[in-house]
């Protein structure tokens, strides 16, 4: 069983990242990306037979594909919640080929965004007026002790990383450093025009150590949809097609407490059998677009990845130039770390990313013959972990 | 749970039918893990069935309280409100001799001298008329 050229996605929609939601709503978000990646892919609405759509995390409803749907005038015969935190868009992907290949639809679309702010986004806030108690364990078991959301729980990964590998700051430093450079041949970025430099990244201030405030992705609004098509779709569309060449899933729960260890992740076991399914070596690999949420997750993804041994992943960044320019092109557009991470679409900022540099339009960042791409999505804390082998 | 005393505003554990023992241990200053009577691993957080082999036949066992930081961070900003009097606060995993881990704070204990691998012993906090949190200091 593959999922190798199984689907294709011909389309790509995406919001410029702002740093407030100006007006606009997540489901007028999620409208307005759908609408650009339903053009990009030459398709119509009626065309369209499968919907996935991420949850908001700033907003709680049930039935979002039929909410966006309604709206659209979509009406899918395949329709869900792709409910996998940051590997949700990732997850999309593969969930789209594998509904393609069944024969349950021709055309996905699969749709991420969110309305949210990003001054108020951490800012100190009370506790929700008082709900009916739900005994999840984490909110018995780790509540209590003050979590700093899930900043804490990537903060424990990198001080313990430290103290098995001897991982640096610098080093860590160095990969925001190199994703800001990309980010600032990107217009769309958020902190396009800001450079920085290592000792910029050290001097921000520690917010949960041993992480500092430049290593840290700041939330903001903005929204990213993708068009996963049949094989014979693709052949028609009006851009070349971008194959799903290989793809796997990996997870272990929630809680970091519950983790045999907490700095090796699943990509451990998912990026292999992807990497497998699509046929190709790490040496292959012209694209690495994966998951930033903090330093520390693209660090442990290259080294779980295999782009480079266990607990060596601190030299490695530090001996490769991870700009679009460099030897080993990483997060071309910014990474979430300094294009913006608007929700679940952060996620989905990795593969239109890589959809764009397979596709030759990535402008003044475009990566000198870029024909495969490794994509991660991650959620949680390191928990849920997807793989793509993307390829012309 | 009862409404908590204004004084404790921090987000208080409401305990479950199944986590009711481990709760009480705490109150009465003891580390009390359940242990699966089939296969024999201690599990937690505690579960009404052994998530290693199904079996929904557990005891709890008296725990040392002593065990070693697997890691821990600094806090230096907090999310809920309730925390800022307590930031900068060491937030970790504390693995327990009896192989298992929790997440607690480290107590008596300068952010700046934790250490990964550090041995802790348990700390008994009284935060409700029910209920007391397990936190550790250096042993
Ligand atoms: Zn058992």
């Amino acid at each position: 069983m593959t999922l190798k050229r199984s689907a294709a996605i011909t389309g790509i929609g995406e919001m410029r990242p702002s740093r407030s939601p100006d007006g606009k709503s997540t489901l007028g978000i999620w409208t307005e990306v759908a609408r650009e990646a339903i053009l990009d892919a030459g398709l119509t609405t009626p065309e369209i037979d499968g919907l996935l759509v991420a949850p908001p995390i700033t907003e709680q409803a049930a039935m979002w594909p039929s909410i966006l749907g309604e709206y659209l005038n979509i009406h899918p015969g395949y329709g869900n919640v792709v409910d996998l935190g940051g590997a949700s868009a990732c997850g999309m992907v593969w969930r789209a080929a594998a509904a393609i290949q069944s024969g349950l639809c021709r055309a996905v679309l699969c749709v991420t965004g969110e309305a949210s702010d990003v001054e108020t986004f951490y800012a100190p806030r009370a506790p929700r007026a008082r709900r009916p108690v739900q005994q999840l364990p984490y909110r018995e078991f780790e509540v209590p002790y003050g979590p700093m959301g899930v900043n804490s729980g990537y903060a424990l990964i990198a001080m313990r990383h430290m103290h098995e590998h001897g991982t640096t700051g610098r080093q860590l430093a160095k990969i925001a450093v190199d994703q800001r450079t990309n980010a600032c041949a990107n217009p769309d970025a958020l902190y396009y025009g800001k450079q920085i430099t290592v000792d910029d990244v050290l001097a921000s201030p520690l917010v949960v150590d041993p992480l500092h405030l430049l290593e840290i992705v700041r939330p903001c609004t903005g929204g990213a949809a993708i068009v996963v098509v049949a094989p014979d779709l693709a052949g028609a569309a009006p851009r070349a097609p971008v194959w799903l060449l290989g793809a796997a899933e990996a997870s272990r729960g929630i809680m970091l407490s519950q983790f045999d260890t907490i700095t090796t992740s699943p990509i451990a076991i998912c990026a292999p059998r992807a990497l497998e399914m699509a046929g190709v070596a790490h040496g292959d690999i012209d694209l690495i677009s994966v998951y930033d949420c903090y330093t520390i997750t693209v660090l442990i993804t290259l080294e779980d990845a295999g782009f480079c041994p266990k607990g060596k992943g601190g030299p490695f960044v530090e001996e490769h130039d991870l700009t679009y320019a460099g030897d080993l092109p990483l997060n071309t557009h910014g990474g979430q770390l300094s294009f913006g991470q608007p929700g679940l679409a952060g996620g989905m900022s990795h593969v239109t990313e890589a959809v764009r540099q397979l596709q030759g339009r990535a402008g003044k960042r475009q990566v000198r013959d870029c024909e495969l791409a490794f994509v991660n999505g991650n959620g949680g804390i390191m928990s849920e972990q997807v793989s793509l082998v993307l390829g012309t | 749970m009862s409404e908590a005393p204004p004084e404790y505003r921090k987000p208080i554990p409401a305990p479950s039918a199944v986590s009711r023992p481990f709760w009480e241990g705490l109150r009465a200053r003891e580390v009390r893990l359940p242990r699966c009577l089939e296969c024999r691993r201690y599990v937690f957080y505690p579960r009404r069935l052994c998530p290693f082999c199904l079996c929904e036949r557990l005891e709890w066992v008296r725990a040392s309280g002593r065990g070693t930081v697997y890691s821990y961070t600094v806090v230096r900003r907090a999310m809920n409100p309730a925390f800022q009097e307590d930031v900068p606060y060491l937030f970790a995993i504390v693995e327990l001799e009896e192989g298992v881990r929790v997440t607690a704070n480290i107590v008596r204990c300068r952010p700046e001298d934790a250490r990964v691998d550090m041995p802790v012993k348990a700390s008994y906090h009284d935060i409700t008329a029910e209920i007391t949190l397990l936190k550790f200091q250096p042993a």
